[in-house]
């Protein structure tokens, strides 16, 4: 491997990200799924960072999900989306993050075919008017939210209380990571480090102190790919595509794995539990699975946010092994008694 | 005595003004290196025959020196200007020449093959180009990988660059089939252990021969040929790549290790190319190669008059049919310079 040669494809895909005054818009599964992480993305960038943060109370989905499993066609797709960008415009923001890979996705191939197709835009902008009376802005910049933290990985870096060093031994703990199909494989020119080596990640972990593993299915499917997941017969084909990940990851030994999107860290940490029961299968050391994390709960630990605030009581693949590693201090007790009572 | 100022000391460029010197003209040879010989100076053995690159270099060298050429090595264009009917061209040393007539045979490069960033170049180290292997056939040096091994299975992706609407190149570059079967010949004989995948969507044997050498791959060395485009190439943990690629005969996904992946770079316009058509106002054709003026009637004319092509400055082409066009665009230049009576037809063509 040859860092110079990706450091020469990286410069190739750089990317504008706005430095304050965000209009957010959440996912529809990551509340459940990974319920800290967008809390901890809007306490970094509010408190941390004192960064303007807006959310709009009538946001609603983006129909991504529908319209990569094929039952929400893609005119309505585009009128939802400029709703959204309407509650933007109406909010006096300009600059578009969302959290949901597949919005980033969907917001930018919206954005791309009305840049070709201006009669598209023009058609949305009539469907929206009547439907709802509203009027909107094409946002001035849209970024993923890792885009946001990857902007400002280095002064995340800079508050520190915990790197991505293993303190007993010193090295740097080895990380995978996996980005979302649709942050950049559908629009390489708009993820930072373009679609073949993402950079969004590996920025962060290299700022932090982590070393990142390159291994053969890197550019693979979590198992969600909607479709394999959300038709059920499909399930045995998501369950093997992690399960190829896994198997392919696990000769170098990582000791976590870091995600940017809401159905990834959910595949790959709940297939983990699933692989155990079914085979009696573990991919991580000691007979114990690899920690799978969120970008935001990796920062929020770096920042030494509790654990259990961050949401990590929720995982499905113990954090413990990591936050070991990492010294990061954290209650046992707490931990059972807020899943108890979450149940 | 005319002059003509001949720029590129490649095979077109060595054969023309080996041929517009031995015509009578006051010929003077521009080649950027330290040596003549472009290209084929790096090349090991040529297609279908075998026959050793060296030899054709010696054949052109022969040629320059029994018709005495005024060479320049070292030394580019970087300036020209018309003055009448001659041009005042500018080198890189201060030096002034004046032609009454420029042949331009400013060749190609080879691909960046970094730009199809899925397959891994400049990133896993045992992904190499086809101009690379050749040259370490020339080398002498034993055929290891760059991580040190002997290889056990080679695999040899086709159409890299070539038409290929991703990085924009819409045309075949006519010569990389043939090679990739020749140095799979050549990696045989010297490993026959060895097993040699290539993966292709179309193989163009189009060439006298060019057929033959296919059937004997395959039936003589045991090449594997697999219809189907590369996805992507990784580095697995030793170092050895694992590829992905549809074979569509099969109808199958297909995904191997291989010790060694040989990218078969494709040909792209050289900046030599472009920066003399810049300088002397050529024109450029869809695939940013030179124009001719004419494809069927005027291929070694330019939209310039005065100012002619020969090789690959204009399309891809094999040593062969270089040859035959640099002698070809010499007959033009003289055709022009002595204002034959036929010229008139160019002319109708420029009109």
């Amino acid at each position: 491997m040859k860092l110079e040669g990706k450091k020469a494809i990286w410069k190739d895909y750089q990317k504008e990200i706005a430095d304050d005054k965000y209009f957010y818009v959440r996912s529809c599964v990551r509340q459940n799924f990974f319920p800290g992480s967008e809390t901890a993305f809007l306490k970094i960038l509010r408190d941390e960072l004192k960064k303007d943060v807006y959310e709009h109370p009538c946001h609603t989905t983006c129909t991504g999900i529908g319209y990569h499993g094929d039952v929400v066609p893609f005119d309505t797709a585009m009128t939802v989306v400029a709703r959204q960008f309407a509650l933007m415009t109406e909010s006096g923001y300009e600059n578009l993050v969302p959290s949901c890979i597949t919005s980033f996705g969907l917001y930018t191939e919206i954005l791309e075919t009305w840049h070709h197709f201006p009669e598209t835009e023009n058609k949305i902008r009539e469907y929206l008017k009547k439907a709802t009376g509203r009027e909107f802005k094409i946002p001035k910049n849209l970024a993923h939210a890792s885009d946001v933290i990857f902007k400002f990985r280095k002064e995340i870096a800079a508050k520190a209380k915990h790197k991505l060093i293993n303190k007993n031994t010193g090295e740097s703990l080895k990380v995978v990571e996996h980005i979302g199909c649709h942050y950049s494989k559908m629009f390489p020119s708009k993820g930072v480090g373009g679609a073949e080596y993402p950079y969004v990640l590996t920025g962060m972990i290299e700022e932090w102190g982590g070393e990142i593993i390159d291994y053969p299915e890197r550019r693979h499917c979590c198992g969600f790919g909607f479709r394999q997941y959300l038709v059920q017969a499909n399930r045995g084909y998501s369950i093997a595509c992690s399960k190829k990940k896994f198997d392919s990851m696990e000769p170098y030994k990582p000791d976590m794995i870091i995600t940017n999107c809401p159905g990834c860290p959910m595949f790959l940490d709940r297939w983990q539990y699933t692989i155990k029961e079914m085979e009696g299968k573990t991919y991580g050391q000691n007979g114990e699975g690899i920690p799978v994390f969120t970008y935001e709960e990796v920062a929020g630990l770096v920042l030494g946010y509790d654990p259990w605030d961050l949401g990590l009581q929720m995982h499905q693949t113990d954090c413990e092994p990591v936050l070991d590693k990492m010294g990061v201090g954290y209650d046992k007790s707490k931990k059972r008694e807020l899943i108890i009572n979450n149940e | 005595m005319k002059k003509v100022v001949v720029i590129g000391g490649g095979i077109a460029g060595m054969e023309g003004s080996t041929y517009l010197k031995s015509m009578g003209y006051d010929v003077t040879l521009i080649e950027k290196n330290s040596q003549l010989g472009g290209h084929l100076l790096k090349w090991e053995k040529l297609f279908p025959t075998m026959r050793l690159g060296k030899d054709v270099v010696n054949f052109l060298n022969d040629g320059i020196k029994i018709s005495d050429v005024n060479v320049l090595l070292n030394t580019e264009v970087v300036k020209a200007e018309k003055n009448g009917n001659e041009y005042i061209i500018e080198l890189n040393n201060g030096q002034k020449l004046n032609a009454d007539a420029v042949l331009v045979a400013t060749g190609y490069d080879t691909f960046n093959a970094s730009q199809k960033e899925e397959y891994g170049y400049g990133v896993y180290d045992n992904v190499i180009t086809s101009a690379e292997l050749e040259e370490l056939f020339t080398s002498g040096k034993t055929l290891t990988t760059p991580s040190g091994k002997v290889p056990k299975r080679i695999g040899f992706v086709h159409c890299v660059g070539s038409r290929d609407e991703k990085v924009g190149n819409i045309y075949c570059s006519k010569v990389c089939c043939v090679t990739a079967v020749k140095q799979s010949i050549e990696i045989k004989e010297k490993l026959p252990d060895v097993e040699v995948y290539c993966f292709y969507m179309d193989l163009r044997m189009f060439g006298m021969h060019f057929e033959a050498l296919y059937r004997e791959a395959q039936e003589k060395w045991g090449i594997n040929f697999i219809r189907g485009r590369l996805s992507e190439a990784c580095e697995n943990i030793d170092h050895s790549l694992v590829v992905k690629v549809e074979d569509t005969l099969a109808g199958k996904p297909l995904k191997m290790n291989v010790d060694l992946l040989v990218l078969m770079v494709g040909i792209v316009p050289s900046q030599g190319t472009k920066d003399i058509g810049r300088i002397f106002g050529l024109e450029f054709g869809v695939n940013g190669f030179l124009k001719s003026l004419d494809q069927h009637m005027a291929n070694s004319n330019s939209n310039v008059p005065g100012i002619f092509y020969a090789g690959t400055c204009v399309a891809p082409r094999p040593i062969n049919n270089t040859f035959v066009d640099a002698r070809s665009a010499a007959v033009m230049v003289a055709s022009y310079l002595e204002n034959y009576k036929v010229e008139g037809r160019i002319n109708t063509i420029n009109n």
